[in-house]
């Protein structure tokens, strides 16, 4: 029978069919973090549950920590280093891998996993966070999951799970110049909505994925939730194999051939069956921007906010008017142009040292516009320790940028450090909900280049034409 | 876990689409490590009247009577997208919802709400806004009645709407049951299988 790259992942981790459609799968890696692997933990300590294989589970703190030089377990979040520090007493209880802070290994979670080697192709791998669908980008069948489902799969190495729908996006043609594979993802959310992906496992294949460098990969996977999907995936091929090469937890140099072996399989094989087929072509992708407060509010930097009097559909057009009323936005307004307060790169979608080395490209012998609050941080403390071997750190600092800790950081706040009421932010992270950067912060989202070329002009900024002055 | 039956309650319309869980609990709610005290912060974004205060936005149908004894929410597409937190449904649960009706959901959220006795019903679009017209001309008197053995929502004129769910998480609603005993109870076979596994993926076993 002809199947699809997730079919045979998933055919390899069946443990038992439970009928409809639902299996027992075997899960290979169990990746936790302080915010919600605490509360697992802490469930499992409470039923004297044992965690079944520790040395396949791995914990970092990335979320509740603070991101300032010097950090220690103390937090500017109200209340958060009971998280930290309970989760430190968990993890040592039950012997699983913690990559504490002040470890060279922590940092971001779905950075973190991959440069470790701990995600693998044709894995199964999970983590109580939505982002995990990142490490698809690996051709890992990785996704995110409650905390409860993270106790069963601590306790049993196995999850309840059924099979998903199936579907291809093929993304044809080449990219052009300052345009990303964030871009590529926030085109597609735009077109087939946040919910477009619901119910589905997706295959990203064509002519411009095998283009994209592994890190870039994972940046389009991360934001497979936010197309709704259950999670994303791209085949593994020579780069794949080359990027986890040597990596800590990567197979043994003995073993390593018969890796690939098992590797070079993963791929849908020719007139596997899909349930839907999305095709887009990439001479129609620009650099896109949000305008709203869900990713699929998003049109290329060329373009307008939308008038919500245009929406036949009674649901969307309020959910439009909405938007614009939280952002402060008029109909009609070219997002070019727009002014804004803040500047962030960094969150487990873009923080690993290509997106850094794009940024420092376009900040090198520039400064940020005046007013501008500007933050970089590094998606783990190896992503720091690089750049700052290749003196991007120089780069982001002379631009007027903070140089941080790796960590979570601003992505999302906890009740601490935020970007302030009503503050307009370009950020290179993956969500522009109300309030997710803090109360009443406007998130406009974009690529680390759009970023960084805001930063410098002081509002939203087409980055091709940076390319041609 | 508390089981799901049958349930005839208040439903409140919150009819808005793609509603993430950063809206239904933000961050900044989730104070301690603990799945209970969250009720409080459910919402609290569009509940309170400043962001962190703890003033009822009267404007929020939650806060409106009799809509403050809803055990039903009516809701848009994409419900509890975004974030896996599971104390968006700690927190729905602790509140006292015990049913949300909705196009669709974040498939995340789906699991956590069934892994803790909130029965998630997947209706029609037109379907769900027609449930909520006919409950807001009369919230109190206009009950809507959940069958999970039925599998039916039944609207306050009689008519009754089927719903699918899978097997299993009816079961496990129905029963109340701990996923994770149930699971032990394949011991041997998670066994068998890691032991063939260890044999042919040698790589992966640190
Ligand atoms: S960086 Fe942001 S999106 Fe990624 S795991 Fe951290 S909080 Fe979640």
């Amino acid at each position: 029978m002809k199947r699809t790259i997730v079919e045979k992942i998933w055919d390899l981790h069946c443990v038992a069919d439970l009928g409809d459609a639902t299996h027992l799968l075997y899960i290979d890696r169990i990746f936790l973090h302080e915010r919600t692997g605490s509360i697992a933990l802490k469930g499992l300590e409470n039923e004297q549950r044992r965690v079944r294989n520790p040395e396949h589970v791995f914990c970092t703190m990335d979320h509740i920590v603070d991101t300032f030089p010097g950090r220690t377990d103390a937090t500017t979040m109200p209340g958060g280093s009971e998280f930290i520090t309970t989760t430190r007493a968990a993890s040592l209880a039950a012997g699983i891998n913690l990559f504490d802070l002040g470890d060279d290994r922590q940092g971001i979670v779905h950075v973190v996993s991959p440069e470790q080697g701990i995600a693998l192709p044709g894995i199964t791998l999970v983590c109580p966070d939505s982002h995990t669908c990142t490490l698809g980008g690996l051709g890992a069948l990785a996704w995110g999951i409650g905390s409860t489902d993270g106790e069963h799969a601590l306790a049993t190495k196995t999850l309840v799970v059924k099979k998903p729908a199936l579907m291809r996006v093929s993304f044809d043609g080449s990219l052009a110049f300052g345009v990303t594979a964030k871009d590529m993802i926030l085109h597609l959310i735009g077109q087939y909505t946040a919910a477009g992906g619901v119910g589905f496992a997706v295959e990203f294949c064509g002519e411009a994925i095998r283009e994209l460098s592994i890190e870039a990969r994972m940046t389009l996977c991360n934001m497979a939730v936010e197309f709704g999907a259950w999670t994303g995936i791209v085949a593994p091929d020579e780069k794949t194999f080359e990027y986890v090469r040597g990596r800590p937890y990567a197979p043994r140099t003995d073993l390593w051939d018969q890796a690939i072996l098992h590797w070079q399989s993963l791929c849908s094989d020719p007139d596997a069956h899909f349930d839907k087929e999305i095709q887009i072509d990439c001479s129609d992708i620009v650099p896109q921007i949000t305008w709203g407060t869900s990713p699929q509010h998003e049109v290329g930097i060329d373009g307008i906010v939308p008038d919500p009097k245009n929406e036949p559909d009674a649901h969307i057009r309020q959910s439009i008017e909405r938007a614009l009323d939280y952002m402060a936005l008029e109909p009609g307004t070219p997002l070019e142009g727009i002014p804004i307060d803040a500047a962030f790169i960094g969150s487990c979608t873009n923080s690993r040292l290509s997106d850094l080395r794009t940024a420092a490209e376009i900040l090198k012998d520039h400064r940020i516009a005046p007013g501008v609050k500007a933050i970089c941080v590094p998606g783990s403390s190896q992503v720091k320790k690089a750049a700052e071997a290749e003196g991007l750190d120089k780069i982001f600092t002379a631009a007027g940028f903070e140089w941080r800790e790796s960590g979570c950081s601003m992505c999302f706040f906890a009740g601490g450090e935020s970007f302030g009421n009503q503050e307009r932010v370009v950020t290179s992270t993956n969500r522009n909900f109300e309030n997710r950067q803090g109360p009443r912060t406007r998130s406009h989202l974009a690529s680390p280049a759009t970023v960084a070329a805001s930063a410098i002009h002081g509002c939203l900024t087409d980055v091709r034409k940076l390319g041609n002055q | 876990m508390e089981t799901f039956q049958k349930l005839s309650a208040i439903a409140a319309p919150l009819l808005r689409i793609n509603i993430d869980t950063d809206a239904i609990i933000p961050s900044r709610e989730m104070k301690r490590v603990s799945k209970t005290g969250l009720s409080e912060g459910l919402f609290a974004g569009w509940r309170y009247l400043e962001p962190g205060s703890r003033k009822p936005n009267p404007e929020f149908i939650l806060n409106q009577n009799p809509y403050q004894d809803a055990k039903i929410l009516l809701s848009g597409a994409n419900f509890g997208c975004g974030s896996s937190r599971e104390h968006a449904v700690w927190a729905l649960e602790e509140w006292g919802i015990r049913c949300i009706i909705a196009p669709s959901f974040g498939a995340i959220f789906f699991s956590n709400c069934v892994r803790n006795g909130i029965l998630p019903v997947v209706l029609d679009h037109s379907i769900v806004e027609s449930l909520a017209s006919q409950v807001t001309s009369n919230p109190e008197k206009n009950l809507i009645t959940v069958d999970l053995s039925q599998c039916s929502v039944t609207t306050p004129d009689g008519t009754a709407h089927s719903f699918s769910i899978r097997p299993a998480d009816r079961e496990m609603l129905l029963q109340g049951l701990d996923s994770i005993a149930i699971t032990l109870k394949r011991d041997a076979d998670i066994l068998a299988f890691q032991t063939q596994d260890h044999h042919s993926r040698p790589w992966l076993y640190l």
